[in-house]
């Protein structure tokens, strides 16, 4: 029991101090009845060893999306993360500290908060961000609450091409407050549909660019009908490196603008933790969930940042909250911040570049195998392939060839019928030999 | 003394003027650290990519052409920036981290390493299911854990933080009452002392939220949650032990009494740590409650967060749990992400994924180094510190509930601060110059000028001890009128006290250029 540091005799002593007799004086209140917990059916405390033996063990069961050829993406994206992001997360003083409630010894997470604020900004195009969410999907569904506290309206209309989960957790979010829910059927390149559904009870319309198909779309019309008809536009973006070769939402009239940031910083760790982006118009700054930083001066006039607008939150407005959130994602922010430090403007926009050539490459290379079709008009890493079998069974038999080909749409929302849809996406760690070994083995596959 | 624009003094008696001001504004090797924004260059990079011709042809006007505004650090730079501001953080691996409620704990290394690994860390969540055995199975095992400890035949593993659980609690609650025909029942009932989260969950869910009485002796009044339990409500949310650091000894009958009005009993398991091992939630009649994997199995805070929330459930609620989850067959592990049928009764979906992996890791990495035995020991032992810095600050604080045990932290009160002139705040911060971080102040709510200190199972007698005696050598300095020691403090912290006023007031939550206009990329 390495972790605990009190010897027999220092329980004996401080018993001793207390006036207990023994540790069981110290929970008498607990009813007899439950006093005595059996776990008889888990081992008993480990060794370092024995514990490593067996997470590397289970660890070995899984396969990294590094071990080989690998084209997934679907709201999760593969790319390389230097190796001076990860060495900083670990360094105890982020890693190990607490919500940065005493702002004189937290300065170090403050600033780092203040700066991640400040880059969601610029990448979404608006003029505040909070200092981060849970994930995309949960920023989703808070961006829908949130634009019903500002127009006092009560629909919200999901597009298409909206992630199904997305669309799922807005969904169960939403219901639970008693919002109406328009979510339309999927649909790879069909954005502006949602403008036909807006009416004087809408709330927000909430898009995707690039969508769950890949396509980018110019919502710059979306956000011109919404706004007519005095509701909010909602973009979501799950690839966060597609900021750096597109139009931003706020430049296209967002707002409020939420993205998955796993992209940038974070590792795919199977579904989380992950990093929710979240940025706004100024003018609504108060109805934003979740943490701000901001900065103001200490005693002696220096520099320093604090939370602030705190009276938004739980702890001071309880039932009267924005949200109830109260942890956020700050060391997945902190990784965010980092590698998009490190890449900069320059980086971000070479690395976009980079994952579109890449994405290109894919499309050609696929686009030549007889029977197969190119859904997605415009993508910018990833987009949509019709394959002449059930996509999931033709990637559960290229797994045993030591290729992941993609995400079977039907995985993400069995209900939508297109079982033959297979999302694939390249990045740059995609390599020519990758995408020719999915060619060969689909080729193979398809029998040819 | 030198006092600043509002008032305060800027250093302490007796500290001559010139001491401790340098010319750069550094203190010592703790340097001033600009912003990115400031330190940065709009064309530097820390990264080395080949850049590809754009070939864009399809995006034709979707391109970005304006600049995005993010200035970039090589990698040197980036590394000094950093580590410069971890200088100014406090952390658990510093010292003795005492906030009640809040659980800082020692934070294994063998987690890190262990959430690392490539099967794990580089996993992507659609990976099908034939290629991710390993993942599956330990969310199984983890599953298999929690739900031994806490006697619940089922847990919800999604939610990704304390307050989503409860979330994902109470949409349990309102499921099933829908399911029986009871969706008329419109409110939640929280005890005055509950975590903020609580109350704002049970809104956010769309309950009206009754408050229930608290007895004097700091726990749920039941006299009067009788008075308020009617066929409206659905749910009550308490906290076991709960805020005061108490154990609700009433907590059987609080079960039944719910129980018997036709609501569920939700169990804020914040605070687990402090019996896990030696109680089992499932046996007080619990049907439904969070566990902070993060606080009672040690995943790191991060500055904030990532947490994670696992919610287990009673037999009642179970069908009502989201996907996905977790099943075993015989070809091996399957994840099922959209139920159908008779399973399909579930509320929907929490997340888009299936929860935080990262921290399903942490946490059985350290459920297996403590095993059922060390877990108990946990417990055993975050109940006595607690109770040990409990009898040792009474001497010169006032504990809130004398009578008794506490659990897992000692809650006081200000009364012995009156007169001195010295507020909870000001006592607080000056803790920081005595190298503490604060304890939670002024919450619980019921408590006038409250501090709560949590001391967790992580930490030595000799470490307590040290505690102890600062807290003792400060309180007798209040006492003994040394006032300005607080009033201004902290001194020696990277900062001064902080102006949160101004920062509410004008809100600057983003870094502007001081020149209006800021450097292009082009």
């Amino acid at each position: 029991m390495r972790y605990l540091p009190l010897t027999p005799a220092d329980r004996t002593d401080m018993l001793s101090v207390i006036g207990a007799k023994s540790i069981d004086d110290l929970f008498v209140d607990v009813p007899g009845v439950a006093r005595k917990a059996e776990l008889f059916d888990l081992p008993l405390h480990a060794g370092e060893m024995e514990v490593e033996r067996e997470l590397a063990a289970l660890a070995a069961l899984n396969r990294p999306a590094g071990a080989g050829p690998f084209f997934c993406g679907a709201g999760a994206y593969k790319h390389h993360i230097p190796a001076t992001v990860d060495h900083v997360i670990q360094r105890s003083e982020f890693l190990t500290s607490y919500t940065p409630y005493q702002p004189e010894i937290a300065q170090g997470t403050l600033q780092v908060l203040f700066e991640f604020q400040t880059q969601v900004a610029a990448l979404t195009g608006l003029e505040v961000a909070n200092a981060s969410m849970y994930d995309g999907s949960t920023a989703c569904a808070e961006a829908v609450m949130m634009a019903q506290r500002v127009t006092r309206r009560n629909k919200a209309v999901l597009s298409g091409g909206l992630h199904p989960h997305y669309s799922a957790v807005t969904q169960t979010i939403a219901h639970a407050e008693g919002m109406e829910i328009n979510r339309l059927a999927a649909a790879i390149d069909a954005e502006a549909a949602v403008v036909a559904e807006i009416d004087s009870d809408t709330a927000c319309v909430v898009v995707q660019t690039p969508n769950a198909f890949g396509t980018v779309t110019d919502v710059t019309r979306i956000a011109e009908a919404a706004h007519a008809a005095g509701a909010l536009l909602i973009v979501v973006t799950t690839e966060a490196v597609s900021f750096g070769l597109l139009k931003s939402p706020g430049e296209m009239g967002a707002d409020i603008a939420v993205a998955e940031g796993q992209s940038i910083g974070v590792g795919l760790s199977y579904g989380g933790p992950y990093v929710g982006l979240f940025a706004c118009k100024e003018k609504y700054v108060r109805q934003m969930p979740g943490r701000l930083c901001g900065e103001t001066l200490d005693a002696e006039g220096r520099r320093g940042f604090v939370l602030t607008l705190s009276t938004r939150e739980q702890h001071i407005r309880r039932d009267k909250a924005t949200s109830n959130i109260c942890t956020n994602s700050g060391l997945c922010a902190l990784a965010f911040t980092i590698h998009l430090s490190l890449l900069g403007e320059r980086g971000l926009r070479d690395l976009a570049a980079l994952n579109h050539s890449r994405a290109r490459q894919l499309r050609d290379a696929l686009a030549a195998i007889p029977g197969v079709e190119i859904l997605t008009p415009r993508f910018f890493n990833e987009f949509a392939v019709r394959l002449p079998q059930d996509a999931a069974a033709v990637v559960e038999d290229l797994v045993g060839q030591g290729i992941i080909a993609g995400a079977p749409y039907s995985r993400l929302a069995p209900e939508a019928g297109l079982d033959d849809v297979l999302l694939v996406a390249a990045t740059e760690t995609t390599t020519e030999a990758d995408i020719a070994a999915l060619i060969a083995a689909m080729k193979g596959r398809f029998g040819q | 003394m030198t006092m600043n624009s509002v008032g305060r003094p800027t250093r302490p008696e007796g500290q001559a003027a010139g001491v401790g001001g340098s010319l750069t504004g550094a203190r010592g090797l703790l340097q001033d650290e600009a912003l990115i924004f400031e330190l940065g260059g709009w064309d530097k990079s820390g990264v080395d990519l080949e850049a590809p011709a754009l070939d864009a042809s399809d995006l034709g006007d979707l391109v970005r052409k304006t600049p995005i505004g993010i200035p970039g650090l090589s990698e040197p730079e980036t590394m000094r920036h950093y580590v410069r501001l971890s200088q100014k953080n406090h952390a658990i691996d510093l010292a003795l981290y005492p906030l009640g409620s809040c659980t800082m704990k020692h934070n294994p290394r063998l987690n890190e390493k262990m959430a690392r690994l490539a099967g794990f860390g580089d996993l992507h969540p659609l990976t099908p299911v034939s290629a991710s055995q390993g993942a599956l199975a330990l969310m199984d095992r983890l599953a298999h854990w929690l739900k031994t400890m806490t006697a619940m035949p089922a847990v919800a593993m999604s939610p990704k933080a304390g307050a989503h659980g409860e979330l994902c609690g109470l949409l349990c609650i309102k499921a099933a009452h829908e399911a029986k025909g009871q969706g008329h029942r419109r409110t939640v009932l929280v005890p005055t002392s509950a975590h903020g989260t609580n109350p704002a969950t049970a809104a956010f869910v769309g309950y009206s939220v009754t408050e229930i009485a608290q007895t004097d002796d700091g726990r749920v009044d039941l006299a009067d949650l009788e008075a308020k339990l009617s066929s409206d409500v659905a749910a009550i949310m308490v906290t076991n032990p709960n805020t005061c650091g108490l154990f609700e000894r009433d907590i059987i009958e609080i079960a039944r009494l719910t129980h018997a009005a036709g609501a569920y009993f939700y169990c804020d398991g914040a605070n687990f740590n402090a019996i896990v091992g030696r109680v089992r939630p499932g046996d007080l009649g619990v049907d439904a409650m969070h566990i902070n994997l993060h606080k009672t199995f040690s995943t790191p805070h991060g500055g904030g967060g990532p947490g994670a929330g696992p919610v287990v459930l009673s037999e009642a609620l179970a069908p009502f749990a989201p996907a996905p989850w977790v099943v075993s067959g015989p070809k091996g592990f399957d994840l099922i992400e959209s139920p159908e049928g008779e399973a399909a009764q579930g509320f929907g979906r929490m997340v888009a994924f299936q929860g935080q992996m990262g921290m399903f890791v942490r946490a059985y990495a350290y459920m297996l180094s403590h095993g059922a035995d060390g877990l108990r020991q946990v417990a055993e032992d975050a109940v006595l510190n607690a109770n040990y810095i409990k009898a040792r600050l009474s001497g010169v604080m006032t504990p809130a509930f004398p009578d008794g045990p506490c659990m897992h932290e000692a809650l006081f009160d200000d009364h012995w601060l009156e007169g001195t002139g010295v507020t909870t705040l000001d006592f607080a911060k000056a803790m920081i110059d005595e190298g503490f971080h604060p304890m939670t102040m002024y919450f619980p709510l019921v408590v006038h000028g409250a501090m709560l200190i949590e001391p967790t199972e992580t930490e030595s007698k000799q470490e307590l001890d040290r505690f102890c005696d600062a807290l003792i050598a400060l309180a007798n300095a209040a006492k003994a009128g040394d006032v300005n020691r607080f009033t201004g403090a902290p001194y020696l912290a990277p900062l001064r006290r902080l102006d949160e006023t101004q920062a509410a007031r004008k809100p600057k939550l983003t870094w502007k250029p001081v020149s209006q206009t800021p450097l292009a990329a082009e």
